[in-house]
């Protein structure tokens, strides 16, 4: 882990209404580390990408990103610092088609703040990382299945250049062996030198793609470590992800 | 009437369609991106004919003319894209309604800005240079501006259309129709799109206004007709969709001139005048599009907006303290006869302001609790008011039987919208209810027989004592604490906790067993039968009713009164509508210029008090509850 994390939350809280969802999170993500924030269902880790985005409108605390305090900015001037989020809903434009939900994420390319050019992406490049997109350019996303939309969502994403990608639940509710697609992904994209942190109820999935893991209950932070640790660690691993 | 007579009425059809659908579609571009209904759509329109024609006049020929058309179309986008970064640009947080009030103050002013700019007299433009003729079709004379303007509409459409699908602006606009949040999220700035979007709806509505310059005369009635107009071809096109608003356009524009075309009819006997049904035609063609496609011809469901606004508090019963006060309030209001002995027009007014504040709780109670935004409330405030208004003209019914058969009919009436109303929601309900509102309006207005058309009924008086205002204000006051003690006792009972229940969420709330449809269509019947009685106090109060009584502009009065008051209070609609029938009784008669003054104040507290006055005011007592 590199000195400067590239997202760091201090002491996050978030509400809906009068309800308190986040308790004060501390948390870091290296530069071209993958992260994982792990918890049942409910635990807050939507929430927490969501009020790291800007999208949710009750919430205090520190969040800073690539060296700069973002936790006053809009949606849209986070996402223009190179911050890429994909919903775990997905969230595909149903009426566009690939290549059009593709053209709205696009952004210019961008540096890091070291003057190291992030990653860029260009629909060919994600049509061959995403060779199922390729095959239907001028599908409207509502008439896809699940996992091609998750493709998309993530495609989607890239073509604003991101430095940080916040993936939340790629494995959820997607066929095996497109799990399995997204897993090889995300460690591809790691190895571009992208940092990522992406939510997970899943141990298993988990291992094959992530460094370090925090978990979360019930809006707190009960445990962090390394993955290995955590894949050692059965009293955790019982107490707040199995189901 | 003849096969080339149809023909010729069906083109003429053609030509009203172009613009109706350059005004729908601004409508459309505009909700679907920001979500706003932007009532004040007409408005702009309005202004597009007087701009237009003041151009022509005073530049003058070709250049004037149609130079102007197409610099006014510029200058209404302008003045959008000013509106939206003024106004609205502070309310996309705020709840819908209060997006819909603000934008109903800018019709109130831009009305009065017409009114001192170019005066009331209705202006006739120049006819268009170089289209000043007329061509013999079906052997007809069709003015060839009216052949012109048939082509207007498929041009604009497919302009549009190739926009929409082409460039990157379209492709965000169609993104942002579906989901505005994400499209944030992927880095695109929503303030300027938004500004954009809006610019461009306006220069639509401008350039729709414009057009109309060579054909008919500016009026600054125009703002609400073509409003109205507008709405229904949104919705019977589809929210969004403007291929749908195209299609609706031609099929409402036909079918009013063919109405026209077939004039009167004899079948068995009974002359059955069809140019007369052009004012139902519409609202029917409405009322059954919806009903049979909720979300119009080619629109789809909707995405529920992704709000980041907060959830709604829920209501809560009232403290000792408050029950006091409501009891203070009570009593001082039943000694108000011995107080105001020596000024009659304390009681009149007083009289006025107790059945809008039986009036707005009424609405309160389905558009609050019930989450149904009703935009016809004055149907069944009408239906109570004609109710017993022509029992005692036909039946010489007594005072009490007339009393009993206003909220009856009323009831009636509510119990039959709402069985459609409950089957739509959001924007479609309100399209839907204000369509059976204009339905009762135009069958008022036109069975003279019955009703006595635009003359109204007369001399529907009070028998003594009530004759005298203190005893009618008794009457009123005890009716209307009845009613609004009534609809408050259902909203914490069972049966209010489930119509909340079901407009918080449908699916957990039918999951528990609770038949929401059902439940809001009793909610919607019993709002409807408790204004009925503020219509029957309507009738007699006045001593005499005319169509007015349903007029849109009661129905629109209704929902400035509860959103004034704030509609996430109970005792909102009561501040608000005693607030709004004082000012409208005393304030506004002064000045002739009284709709911008509305519309200004209506402005200060939507920016000020987003939240009404009634949740200002609690806001205010909660934070020193909590610091102190």
């Amino acid at each position: 882990m590199t000195t400067d994390p590239m997202l760091k939350l201090e002491s996050l809280s978030a509400w809906y209404g009068a309800a308190r969802i986040l308790y004060d999170l501390d948390l870091e993500v290296g530069r071209g580390e993958v992260v994982a924030l792990m918890g049942r269902n409910g635990a807050g880790k939507s929430t927490t990408m969501k009020a790291i985005m800007g999208l949710i409108a009750h919430r205090t605390g520190g969040v800073h990103f690539n060296g700069r305090d973002i936790s006053r900015l809009k949606p849209f001037e986070i996402a223009r610092l190179g911050l890429g989020f994909t919903p775990e809903d997905r969230r595909i434009f149903v009426d566009l088609t690939v290549i059009e939900n593709l053209d709205i994420g696009r952004q210019p390319t961008r540096q890091f703040a070291d003057g190291h050019p992030a990653p860029a992406w260009t629909p060919e490049k994600l049509f061959a990382l995403f060779p199922n997109l390729a095959e239907m350019p001028n599908r409207p996303g509502g008439r896809m299945s699940g996992g091609e939309q998750q493709m998309l969502t993530v495609a989607r994403t890239l073509m604003g250049n991101p430095l940080l990608v916040l993936l939340d639940e790629p494995s959820e509710g997607v066929a095996p062996v497109i799990v399995e697609q997204m897993a090889n992904t995300i460690v591809g994209l790691k190895k571009e030198g992208l940092s990522i942190l992406l939510s997970e109820q899943n141990v298993h999935f988990a291992r094959l793609v992530s460094d370090r893991v925090y978990v979360l209950e019930k809006g707190q932070i009960r445990w962090h470590g390394t993955i290995s640790d955590l894949a050692a660690n059965a009293e955790i691993q019982r107490a707040y992800l199995a189901v | 009437m003849t096969l080339n007579a149809l023909l010729f009425q069906a083109l003429n059809g053609l030509s009203s369609a172009s613009s109706l659908f350059l005004v729908a579609a601004g409508l459309s571009l505009i909700f679907g991106v920001t979500r706003i209904v932007n009532i004040a759509h007409g408005s702009l329109y309005m202004l597009g004919t007087y701009i237009a024609y003041s151009l022509a006049m005073h530049i003058g020929g070709a250049l004037g003319f149609w130079g102007g058309i197409v610099a006014t179309a510029v200058v209404v986008g302008i003045l959008g894209a000013l509106i939206e970064i003024v106004l609205l640009r502070r309310i996309y947080r705020a709840p819908e309604l209060f997006q819909l009030l603000a934008t109903f103050a800018l019709v109130l002013i831009i009305n009065d800005a017409a009114l001192w700019i170019w005066g009331p007299e209705d202006l006739l433009g120049p006819r268009a240079p170089g289209l000043r003729d007329a061509i013999e079709i079906l052997g007809r004379h069709l003015p060839t501006y009216d052949l012109f303007l048939i082509f207007v509409g498929p041009v604009v459409l497919i302009a549009m259309h190739l926009a929409l699908a082409r460039t990157r602006l379209g492709r965000l606009v169609r993104a942002a129709t579906q989901d505005r949040e994400m499209v944030g999220a992927l880095g695109v700035n929503q303030a300027i799109l938004f500004t954009v979007v809006f610019a461009l709806g306006s220069a639509l509505a401008g350039l729709g206004g414009a057009l109309q310059v060579a054909r008919e005369p500016a009026n600054l009635s125009t703002d609400l007709t073509a409003i109205s107009d507008a709405f229904v071809v949104v919705v019977v096109g589809g929210m969004g969709s403007i291929g749908g608003a195209y299609l609706a356009a031609v099929i409402i524009a036909e079918v009013k001139a063919l109405c026209i075309g077939i004039g009167v009819l004899h079948i068995a006997g009974m002359a059955l005048n069809f140019s007369k049904l052009t004012l139902v035609a519409e609202f029917l063609v409405m009322a059954i599009v919806l009903i049979v496609r909720p979300y119009g011809l080619l629109g789809r469901v909707q995405a529920a907006v992704r709000s980041i606004a907060e959830p709604e508090e829920p209501i809560r019963a009232a403290t000792p303290t408050f029950k006091l006060f409501a009891t203070a309030v009570l009593v001082i209001l039943i000694f108000m006869p011995l107080l105001a002995r020596n000024s009659p027009y304390t009681l009149v007014l007083g009289i006025d302001v107790l059945i809008a504040v039986l009036f707005a709780t009424s609405l309160h109670f389905i558009m609050g609790p019930g989450g149904m935004h009703s935009f016809g409330h004055a149907a069944y405030f009408g239906l109570g008011a004609y109710g017993a208004a022509l029992l005692v003209k036909w039946l010489g019914a007594p005072m009490s039987v007339a009393l009993i058969a206003a909220p009856a009919v009323a009831l009636a009436g509510g119990l039959l919208f709402g069985w459609f109303a409950v089957r739509l929601e959001g924007v479609y309900l309100a399209m839907i209810t204000l369509a059976f509102a204009q339905i009762v309006w135009a069958l008022v207005f036109q069975w003279e027989e019955l009703t006595g058309g635009s003359n109204g009924v007369i001399g529907v008086w009070p028998p003594p004592p009530f004759d005298k205002s203190g005893f009618y204000f008794l009457l009123t006051l005890a009716l209307t604490a009845l009613g609004v003690f009534l609809l408050r006792r259902f909203l914490f009972a069972p049966f209010g906790y489930a119509m909340r229940a079901g407009r918080d969420s449908p699916l957990r709330a039918e999951a528990i067993g609770i038949h929401v449809k059902r439940v809001h269509w009793l909610g919607f019947a019993i709002a409807g039968c408790v204004c009925g009685i503020a219509g029957g106090l309507f009738a007699f109060a006045k001593g005499s009713i005319s169509p007015e009584t349903i007029h849109v502009q009661r129905s629109i009065d209704g929902l400035v009164m509860v959103l004034l008051g704030g509609i996430q209070t109970l005792t909102g609609p009561i501040v608000g509508a005693s607030l709004f029938a004082t000012l409208q009784d005393t304030v506004m008669r002064q000045t002739e210029y009284w709709r911008a003054l509305l519309g200004g104040i209506i402005l200060v507290l939507v920016l000020a008090f987003p939240g009404g006055i009634v949740g200002a005011f609690t806001r205010l007592f909660t934070k020193r509850a909590a610091v102190t």
